[in-house]
C-alpha cells in the first residue's frame, strides 16, 4: 500500500449549534502535517460552514470560519460542495466565501479551492477516498 | 485485516460506544487486528474512571478497559477534545493546576495525529458516531 492515502473530511452539519464542524477543522489542520492527499466535502447543513459573513456575536461562540480561508496555506486545495445541498437550502455559490490555494504546477497562481459538484459526483469523490472521516 | 476504530459520541446518551465495543469484539474473534481505538468529540467521556452506572447496567468504560487489556488495544483519547470536556490524566491535571484527574486504566491521552496515523496504517477506518 502506498504511503499517501486519500483522506476525505466529510462535513454534514451546520457550523454552530454543535461542535462537530469546529472539531473537524481541528483534525484537518493537524492532519495537514502528515502530507496525505486531503479533500474536504460539504453536504447537507455542512454547506452553511462555508457561507460568507458569518457573525457569532449573539451566541458567544468563536467564529472559526476565517480558518477555512487559511487552508490553502496548509496545502488543502480541494473543498467539494454539493450543489443539491446548496439549492435545497436556498443557497448558491455566490453565498460562499472565497477560498484559494497557490498552484505550484502553474507558477503559484491563485486558484479557487471550492468546487461545487453534483450529488452524483460527490458519490464518486467518496468512493475514490481511502479514508473518510465523517463529522 | 487491520482495522482502526473511531468513537465520536459519548457513553450512555448514544449507542456508538457500545456498538463500537461489540464490533471490535467481533472483529477480533474473526481474526482481524484492531491496534487502536480513537475517542473524539464526546467520545472522550468514555474514558472517565468516575462513572458509576447502576449495577444492572453495562459498564462501558470497564468493558473497554478489559477488552484493551486482553487484546493489547491502544485506547487513545484526543487531548484537545478531552481538555474542553474536563477529561485529564495525572500529567495534564498537574500541568493545568487542577486538583484531580479522571482517566481510567487502559486509556491514554494524546493528539489528533494518532487518528491520522491510524487512518494511514490500517486497512480500514470504521467510525461509530451519530
Amino acid at each position: 500500500m502506498s504511503d499517501v492515502k486519500k483522506f476525505l473530511y466529510l462535513n454534514r452539519r451546520a457550523p454552530y449549534g454543535t461542535i462537530y464542524a469546529l472539531e473537524s477543522l481541528e483534525v484537518v489542520l493537524i492532519g495537514a502535517a502528515f502530507e496525505q492527499d486531503v479533500a474536504l466535502a460539504f453536504v447537507d447543513d455542512g454547506v452553511f460552514q462555508l457561507t460568507k459573513g458569518q457573525n457569532t456575536d449573539g451566541i458567544g461562540v468563536k467564529n472559526f470560519s476565517p480558518t477555512f480561508r487559511a487552508l490553502g496555506d496548509y496545502d488543502v486545495q480541494k473543498l467539494y460542495v454539493e450543489r443539491e445541498s446548496l439549492e435545497e437550502r436556498g443557497l448558491s455559490e455566490d453565498d460562499l466565501m472565497e477560498v484559494v490555494y497557490e498552484d505550484e504546477d502553474d507558477d503559484w497562481e491563485e486558484k479557487p479551492a471550492i468546487r461545487v459538484i453534483s450529488r452524483a459526483e460527490m458519490a464518486d469523490v467518496m468512493a475514490d477516498a481511502d479514508v473518510v472521516l465523517s463529522f | 485485516m487491520k482495522i482502526g476504530v473511531l468513537v465520536s459520541e459519548g457513553p450512555y446518551t448514544h449507542q456508538a460506544a457500545d456498538t463500537a465495543y461489540k464490533f471490535v469484539t467481533a472483529a477480533l474473534a474473526a481474526g482481524h487486528e484492531v491496534p487502536r481505538v480513537f475517542f473524539y468529540h464526546d467520545g472522550v467521556n468514555v474514558a472517565t474512571r468516575l462513572s458509576v452506572p447502576p449495577q444492572d447496567e453495562r459498564h462501558i468504560q470497564q468493558n473497554w478497559t478489559a477488552l484493551a487489556k486482553e487484546h493489547g488495544i491502544d485506547l487513545v483519547v484526543c487531548i484537545a477534545a478531552a481538555q474542553r470536556r474536563g477529561m485529564l490524566d495525572e500529567n495534564e491535571a498537574n500541568r493545568q493546576g487542577k486538583d484531580a484527574s479522571n482517566i481510567a486504566e487502559g486509556f491514554r491521552i494524546s493528539g489528533l495525529g494518532q487518528l491520522i496515523e491510524m487512518g494511514i496504517q490500517t486497512d480500514r477506518l470504521v467510525t461509530f458516531g451519530d
